[in-house]
């Protein structure tokens, strides 16, 4: 952040004095606006590099929470407050808990795993920097004579949003809940198996092992077979 | 507010992602950073709409209609790439995208009854079942 603010200043010097002239903010004096969104800026930021870069998984998810709250206080900072409230409901109350029970379902190691990394990680680093001063680069020079103005109404109070999503935006508003129960509907289709499936000769052997390793043994078990004959009966 | 500070920070968020995306191994971790990047766009939309409430006079407030569209997509994805992800490490009992390499499920079996053998069990699916009935 202090390499952006130092590209943000030295594209401001680069002002024209005309442009400097008209506006009579200037970049080296912030607001209070400005100073507190710098500085919830830079823990949300922070936090994200820590959740990509730590090692154990666990951690990660919590320090993700710390970055999304981040930006709902940076939502609420820019008077979105519907936003910011919907920002807290699904990612930090939904999402990282969904990605929790993920990690716990697919058996993450607690603790230190030191395979996190690919090995490609330098090349990943490489890439990631050289996009991050790319678009730092592009975003400073096009919108350094821009400021928001953010006194009066807020622009994203739950009147404004509400609105406006409801006079101009409601088609687009109702194919996006049939996305989502098609989303629903598919993730439990996909977390399901279906009946042809379902009555496999491993069923016996894999609910007690738990690994496939042992399944051509079972399958010769004659009780083995005869068990899951009656289940299968049962069923 | 200077636009360069919510840009810029979404700027280097994004890029937080990109270089998650590319340098995680676990599926669920390469997923946390999809969001990290989704979010970023997120807030630069809604940087710009704030921007051109003001600036314009008739705005449709499409920047935040778009976010929570976005969001919305974001749990959604977020959904299915989880049941996918639940689905493959059921199947190859790893959730490690290095080692998936190949397209084709039971790969390690070729017996009689193979690609049964790689397909799940009965408990562990209804198990999933409920977990992402109950998460969903």
């Amino acid at each position: 952040m202090s390499l952006a603010a130092a590209a943000v200043a030295a594209a401001t010097t680069t002002t024209p004095p005309a442009l400097a002239a008209v506006e009579t903010r200037g970049f080296l004096s912030p607001t209070g606006v400005e100073i507190a969104f710098l500085l919830v800026g830079l823990v949300t930021f922070g936090a994200a590099i820590v959740t990509v870069t730590t090692r154990q998984l666990v951690h990660a998810a919590l320090w993700l929470v710390v970055a999304l709250g981040g930006l709902a206080v940076e939502y609420l900072l820019l008077t979105a407050e519907f936003i910011a409230w919907v920002q807290v409901l699904i990612y930090v109350g939904s999402v990282v808990v969904l990605l929790l029970f993920g990690l716990m379902l697919t058996k993450a190691p607690i603790g230190r795993s030191p395979d996190a990394d690919s090995g490609n990680r330098w090349a990943a680093l490489t890439v990631a920097v050289a996009a991050a001063a790319a678009l730092v680069w592009v975003v400073v020079d096009a919108f350094r004579t821009t400021w928001i103005d953010l006194d009066g109404p807020a622009a994203g109070s739950t009147k404004a949003t509400g609105e406006s999503l409801f006079q101009n935006w409601v088609l687009p508003f109702e194919a996006l809940s049939v996305l989502l129960l098609t989303a629903l509907v598919g993730a439990i289709v996909l977390s399901r198996k279906t009946k042809t499936e379902s009555s496999s000769p491993s069923v016996n052997s894999r609910g007690a092992t738990g690994s496939s390793s042992s399944v051509p043994d079972s399958r010769n078990h004659p009780i083995g077979r005869k068990g899951q004959a009656e289940q299968e009966g049962a069923r | 507010m200077h636009i360069a500070y919510p840009v810029v920070l979404s700027s280097l968020l994004f890029c937080t992602g990109l270089y998650g995306v590319l340098a995680r191994r676990n599926a669920i971790l390469v997923l946390m950073s999809v969001e990290l990047m989704l979010n970023a766009v997120n807030l630069n939309l809604v940087a710009f709409d704030v921007w051109l409430t003001k600036a314009a006079e008739e705005t449709l407030h499409s920047g935040q209609a778009l976010t929570l569209f976005t969001i919305t997509i974001a749990a959604a994805e977020i959904g299915i790439g989880l049941a996918i992800v639940l689905a493959v490490h059921r199947n190859r009992g790893t959730a490690d995208i290095d080692k998936l390499r190949d397209t084709a499920e039971g790969h390690e079996t070729d017996g009689p009854g193979g690609p049964d053998e790689a397909t799940v069990t009965t408990e562990p699916a209804a198990g999933q079942t409920e977990k992402a009935e109950a998460t969903a």
